[in-house]
């Protein structure tokens, strides 16, 4: 890539590039990838940048570390737009667009207090994916969850 | 078709087809629902495993048991909670699936029919989970509208809260799939929740809503009068006032349809006014005998019985 185009921190050699968060999520995006302060990764955010085919976007970016499917199906629940770009020896190795998985385990706890998912029964919680909206429906109780997803995130 | 169901757990599992062949079936069995005893389950074993007190549901399963010849293990709600003492449900369902054909749950905790489906080597029927479901009450109460009244081209009235009561949502979801005119009266703090009304309108249902009952009373083939529970009002005059406004007495009845029936899960308490139910219009004590026929005709199944 050609350095200075939409690069509004330094490059880097080798890690993830997570772009077209939705404006806002950037922080729910680090605590989904476990960044905390006291985390000793390279990390730069970008927040409410504007771009052609999002009004506002943000952006992160991870030096040195690859994503797991986890940590990207997560991200899909709450930037369904968000692509994820590899970067190796300071060039895009790979870019692709995050998928919504039809079911997520074990990665949305059950907003619903009288689930039996949030009992000590030897179960996880498990959702149905519906898109647009994303609405998560708990595949016990049937209870959906629509709004501030990631609040819901285990 | 679906004489391969294995368990009953939630409304939103059955297509039309199989709701139909459900109701078939009970119409086949209501006969002997109403008197004597018949071989057709005999040396099967239901276990009823209640968690949570109940009349109605758990008898009517007994009587549907022994009418088509089977045995009850019945673990009442003492004995289910002393027995079972820190034992997860999981570990119960797989220990009393060895002792049974069928088991028929009902507990506080809401999924908990699902996740038991999950552990259980025999058949679960959910009589109720928490706030959850109740699928065996709203194929009753299909079978009732489907005898007393007719279930194609429906204008039923949903009276109550509606907004907590989630067998309500059951019904309306089930009366959806018949493309049922649905009016949901109740007062404002116990509305349907809009995503429910957006999901029966997406199903094929015609929906609307008002806080007047006197609105749709005579434009309405079936009243479905549910309770309005105190606990719902922090403020006692406004819950009295609301069960006021929604009580059913004899008043109401001069210009409703002929064939109007009125229908009530049970138990009620001030919602429908004594004095009803010797009219013409009453149909709750005939709705809650038809939890019968249903619940042979759902054992049947579960078991893999023809009929
Ligand atoms: N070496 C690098 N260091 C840091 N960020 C980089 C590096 N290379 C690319 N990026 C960033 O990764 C993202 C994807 O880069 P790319 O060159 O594919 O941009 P693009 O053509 O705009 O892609 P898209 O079509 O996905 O928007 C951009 O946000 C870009 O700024
Ligand atoms: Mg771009
Ligand atoms: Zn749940």
């Amino acid at each position: 890539m050609i350095p200075g185009k939409e690069l509004r921190v330094h490059p880097i050699r080798d890690g993830t590039v997570i772009d077209h968060i939705n404006a806002g999520q950037a922080m729910n995006v680090l605590k989904i990838l476990g960044i905390t302060g006291s985390s000793s990764a390279v990390i730069s955010v970008a927040m409410n940048v504007s771009s052609q085919d999002i009004k506002y976007k943000d952006i992160v970016k991870i030096e040195d570390r690859e994503l797991e499917d986890k940590e990207v199906d997560k991200i899909s629940l709450i930037s369904p737009n968000a692509t994820i770009n590899i970067i190796r020896d300071f060039g895009v190795a790979d870019k692709h667009r995050v998928e919504l998985p039809e079911m997520v385990e074990s990665m949305v706890k059950c907003s619903n207090p009288n689930c039996i998912s949030n009992t000590n029964e030897p179960v996880t919680s498990k959702f149905e994916v519906k898109k647009d909206p994303i609405r998560l429906r708990c595949i016990y109780c049937e209870h959906v969850i629509e709004e501030n997803i990631a609040e819901h995130l285990i | 078709m679906t004489n391969d169901r294995r368990h009953i757990v939630s409304m939103k599992d059955f297509t039309r087809d199989e709701i139909d062949f459900i109701l078939e079936r009970a119409v086949t069995l209501e006969t002997l629902a109403r008197s004597g005893r018949s071989d057709i389950l005999t040396g099967k074993i239901l276990a009823l495993l209640f968690y949570e007190p109940s009349t109605r549901t758990r008898m009517s399963f007994e009587t549907a048991m022994l009418r088509l010849g089977g045995s009850v293990l019945n673990l009442g709600s003492k004995e289910a909670s002393s027995i079972v003492k820190g034992e997860t449900l999981a570990d119960t369902i797989r220990v009393i699936s060895t002792y049974s054909d069928a088991i028929v749950l009902r507990h506080p905790s809401e999924g908990s029919a699902r996740m038991a489906a999950e552990f259980a080597s025999v058949p679960i029927i959910n009589g109720g989970d928490g706030a959850g479901h109740h699928p065996t009450q709203t194929l009753l109460d299909l079978y009732t509208i489907k005898k007393e009244s007719h279930l194609d081209n429906l204008d039923i009235a949903i009276v109550g809260d509606l907004k907590y009561g989630r067998t309500v949502h059951s019904l309306a979801y089930a009366l959806s799939l018949y493309g049922a005119n649905i009016t949901f009266v109740s007062p404002h703090q116990l509305k349907m929740p809009e995503q429910i009304k957006g999901d029966l309108k997406a199903m094929g249902a015609r929906v609307s809503e008002t806080e007047n009952l006197d609105e749709v009373l005579d434009s309405v083939d079936v009243l479905y009068i549910t309770r309005i529970q105190k606990e719902r009002f922090p403020d006692p005059t406004e819950y009295n006032k609301v069960v006021g406004a929604y009580k059913i007495t004899g008043e109401h009845f001069d210009s409703v349809r002929e064939d109007m029936i009125i229908m009530h899960p049970l138990p009620r308490v001030y919602e429908i006014d004594s004095s009803v139910d010797n009219s013409p219009h009453a149909r709750y004590f005939e709705q809650s005998f038809y939890g019968v026929p249903i619940r042979m005709a759902l054992l049947t199944i579960v078991l893999g019985v023809d009929v």
